[in-house]
């Protein structure tokens, strides 16, 4: 019954966000209150019935009710707890049930916390994703319902749900990537809203700046996440594949980036109006387009669970009409919001200027999720117009992605010292002098130590740029951070404990431009430094054997065979030493899900801030041998520390005081001005 | 010409020719990595080209597999159902390889014919098939039945 009751509970829930995507909308039309308000509610209401359903099918899954053909496909009784929850979300109907939910948490969050806004925005707002779940709520119950049943015969036992899928890595990337995908929805929403109102300004901004930038540090975090799942899950030391899919996150995360520094433009100097209008409805289209391509089968890739062009078609006409008429309301109403009535005197900016360098950063930031864009959709407009079958291969993604990512760098150094409207550019020169230098010794001297001896021939022109690059960031933020410290204090300015005191002034976005900024240059020292010292061996042991890897020696110990709750697994100890002292023991394993008779490799690695060491075991040889792949990993821990550092710059962005302070609709243009006075008084 | 105009004729031109510049990088970078898929009986009949990257699938042929004692190399033939194509590949084998389930494999096809691959891809499913390898099935299966006999219809 429980099945049925989650069923039900999903179709009332549709019920309400067609009331919630139609109600509140007229009423802000007609001028009635009590319709606008009625959205609130609704949105609470679709909340409860999306968890309810949401509760059923973790319930099912719980009590292996195999008679749901969703839980008898991914599901076993063996099946761990843990995995048995996670499993709700790992295939294609329960991960769109997630993302409904998470579609429900956020709509929710907006009708809980938009009490400061005008009703009239609030009331669309939560119309508009009213109006996205009535989409997915149909796609759901007409295309992939998880409550179907298997009767009359169902089976007694599930097919356990893929192992790989059966990791911690699992149970947090999903609902953190779908939170940062679903997030960008509520900025379409705000953006749609505006387009309709006519009416988009700095307080507008002001009031979308937090939403944009949580979902932001979600898909942030998210991406993140996968990429270290894939990392150690996968077994074979890649971190990023260009995979389609990984792409399909990347790209709303690049336009995601390009949206916050946008907004700030928009929030403090009222310019890029349009432009970041565009952006956010670029950023959930973008979002709609991965769940297309990861839903509809028509990608090869480790997410694709099944082909069915029924769902492709679904998700392509929605993709198709939210991104059409959206793009249609921005073509007849985007001018009105640029010229708003009440700023007659443009917003003017020169040619070196804050609004330059954040121009610069989107130019580059869109043209890099252009090429990617291309790069994955090339095989299948190659496919449909009858090319032959293609696959892009990464060596196309670095060619353009690579560049762009130190062009980015290079311009953020810079950045951070740029004022609004004009900067000098002397100036700017003058406060690179110390960090180019430390920047440029750095790059030269630390690749010497960093290769394994001292030559020419391991001398990494790659490591130079790339140290280069992340010196530069880092360097540039500090001198910044250091002369904001400078300013901040008193006359009897050099003593310590005034300048820390001055630390807790600067306020948080700042801070989250500070952190994340260096967060990049972690990640690309990470991404760098991994890729030109990275050590791979893969060779055949027998236990007793002892093998180099770039100044480690492993030696294959013993092999044992151990048995897991729904595996059994072939476990090696292999040690690892340099300078004949021991390191660290490691245990990778080869384990045979009994289930679905899947093998599955689990690599074993000793982690470490300087390198990871990383090894797997292939497959079982003739006699005792074994095919085994030994890895030293230098740095690769920076790329997801600099991911994480990314995130919590956002987060602190986010926490920012100035977006906590709510204000009264009816202030909403002295509010302007004094946001313009605190601008200046800031600058 | 009045000096506006001539600014932003400037400045139209400017942007044409780097919006032409990137669209050839990116057409030429697209043509110089796009692997193409080839069905074993393509790359027998001669159809791919040889020492070019491209991609191959089929199924793994029972008892096909052979290894050698003190390395890592490894041999084995894909079929689409017409003709089998030799792979040679040292290195470690994904998890999901097996005779007679599907593979695909990425290298170059030297001068005997054989695919000489730097990688080898199984699914990453039990009931997964690699769409390239279904296609390249049914086709060969398709091919098959209209030789044996057009009597059918």
């Amino acid at each position: 019954m429980i099945a049925e009751y989650g069923h039900v509970a999903l179709i009332v829930a549709l019920c309400l966000s067609v009331a919630q995507a139609i109600v509140p909308m007229a009423g802000s039309f007609a001028g009635y209150r009590t319709w606008m308000r009625l959205g609130h509610s609704l949105a609470l209401g679709q909340l409860v019935f999306v968890a309810i359903s949401f509760a059923c099918l973790t319930t099912a899954f719980l009590q292996d009710d195999f008679s749901l053909q969703y839980v008898a496909d991914n599901s076993n009784t063996l099946l761990p707890t843990q995995f048995k929850i996670s499993a709700v979300w790992g295939a294609h109907e329960g991960s769109l049930l997630l993302w409904a939910l998470i579609l429900a948490v956020w709509s929710a969050a907006v009708a809980l916390f938009s009490s400061h806004l005008p009703l009239v925005l609030s009331s669309r707002v939560l119309s508009i994703l009213g109006a996205i779940s009535v989409g997915f709520g149909l796609f759901i119950l007409l295309t992939s319902n998880p409550f179907a049943r298997i009767l009359p015969f169902s089976p007694t036992e599930g097919g356990d749900l893929n192992p790989l899928l059966q990791d911690f890595g699992l149970i947090v990337h999903p609902p953190m990537l779908y939170m940062g995908y679903v997030g960008f929805s509520v900025a379409f929403a705000f953006a749609v809203a505006a387009l309709i109102g006519g009416q988009f300004d700095s307080a507008w901004a002001r009031w979308a700046r937090p939403w944009i930038n949580s979902a932001w540090v979600f898909l942030t975090i998210g991406i993140t996440l996968g990429s270290w799942w894939a990392y150690y899950e996968l077994g074979w030391g890649g971190w990023w594949f260009w995979d389609p899919v990984e792409n399909a996150s990347l790209m709303p995360w690049l336009v995601g980036t390009a949206l916050v520094h946008s907004i700030s433009v928009t929030e403090k100097r009222g310019a890029f109006r349009s432009w970041t209008l565009l952006l956010a409805i670029l950023a959930f289209s973008l979002s709609l387009l991965g769940t297309f391509l990861v839903r509809s089968g028509v990608l090869t890739s480790v997410h694709a669970f099944a082909n069915d062009p029924e769902r492709g078609v679904f998700i392509l006409a929605f993709l198709g009409l939210v991104v059409g008429s959206s793009l249609l309301l921005f073509a007849l109403r985007g001018p009105v919001v640029q010229r708003q009535k009440g700023d007659a005197e443009a917003v003017s900016y020169s040619g070196l200027s804050r609004e330059m360098m954040l121009l610069l950063n989107n130019v580059l930031l869109i043209s890099a999720m252009a090429m990617i864009l291309i790069g994955t959709l090339y095989p299948l407009i190659a496919d449909v117009l009858d090319l032959g079958k293609i696959s892009v291969g990464p060596p196309y993604f670095n060619f353009f992605f690579v560049p762009m990512t130190l062009g980015l760098m290079v311009a953020m150094g810079f950045a951070v010292f740029s004022r609004w409207k004009k900067t000098d550019a002397n100036m700017l020169l003058q406060k690179g002098m110390v960090p180019f230098l430390i920047s440029l010794s750095a790059a030269l001297i630390l690749p010497l130590f960093l290769a394994e001896s001292i030559s020419w021939a391991t001398y990494s022109m790659t490591a130079v740029i790339t140290l280069g690059a992340s010196f530069w960031v880092v360097t540039m933020s500090l001198e910044d951070l250091w002369q904001k410290l400078d300013r901040g204090s008193s006359k009897a300015a050099s003593n310590v404990s005034s300048r820390l005191k001055s630390l807790t002034k600067l306020p948080g976005s700042y801070w989250g431009m500070q952190v994340a900024h260096i967060g990049i240059a972690v990640c690309a020292l990470g991404v760098g430094l991994s890729s030109v010292y990275d050590v791979q061996k893969d060779v055949r042991m027998v236990p007793g054997d002892r093998v180099e890897v770039a100044g480690y020696e492993f030696t294959f110990d013993n092999l044992s065979f151990v048995q897991g709750p729904n595996f059994g697994a072939s476990r090696a100890q292999i040690s690892a030493y340099k300078n004949d002292r021991l390191v660290a023991v490691l245990h990778p394993e080869k384990r045979k899900y009994e289930a679905r008779n899947q093998v599955m490799t689990e690599a074993a690695l000793d982690a470490g801030l300087t390198r990871d060491l990383y090894v797997s075991l292939g497959e079982p040889l003739k006699g005792d041998a074994w095919a085994i792949r030994l890895h030293v990993k230098p740095f690769v821990r920076c790329i997801w520390l600099g991911g994480l550092m990314i995130g919590l710059g956002g987060l602190l962005s986010v926490m920012d005081k100035r977006y906590r302070r709510r204000r009264k609709p009816s202030t909403q243009s002295s509010t302007r001005s004094k946001a313009a006075a605190t601008e200046a008084t800031a600058q | 010409m009045h000096p506006l105009r001539k600014q932003r004729l400037q400045l139209v031109i400017l942007l044409v020719a780097a919006a032409a510049l990137v669209i050839g990088l990116v057409v030429y970078m697209l043509r110089e990595n796009g692997n193409f898929f080839y069905t074993p009986a393509q790359i027998i009949s001669g159809e791919a080209p040889q020492s070019t990257f491209l991609r191959a699938g089929g199924m793994v042929v029972d008892g096909s597999v052979l290894r050698s004692d003190d390395s890592l190399w490894v041999q084995f033939k894909i079929t689409d159902g017409v003709e089998m194509l030799t792979v040679e590949h040292t290195g470690i084998l994904p998890d999901l390889f097996a005779e007679g389930e599907a593979a695909i494999a990425s290298g170059k096809v030297d001068e005997n014919l054989v695919l000489q691959a730097t990688q080898i891809l199984a699914k990453h499913d039990e009931k997964y098939t690699p769409p390239e390898v279904a296609d390249a099935m049914n086709a060969a299966y398709k091919a098959k039945q209209e030789e044996q006999g057009g009597s059918y219809k």
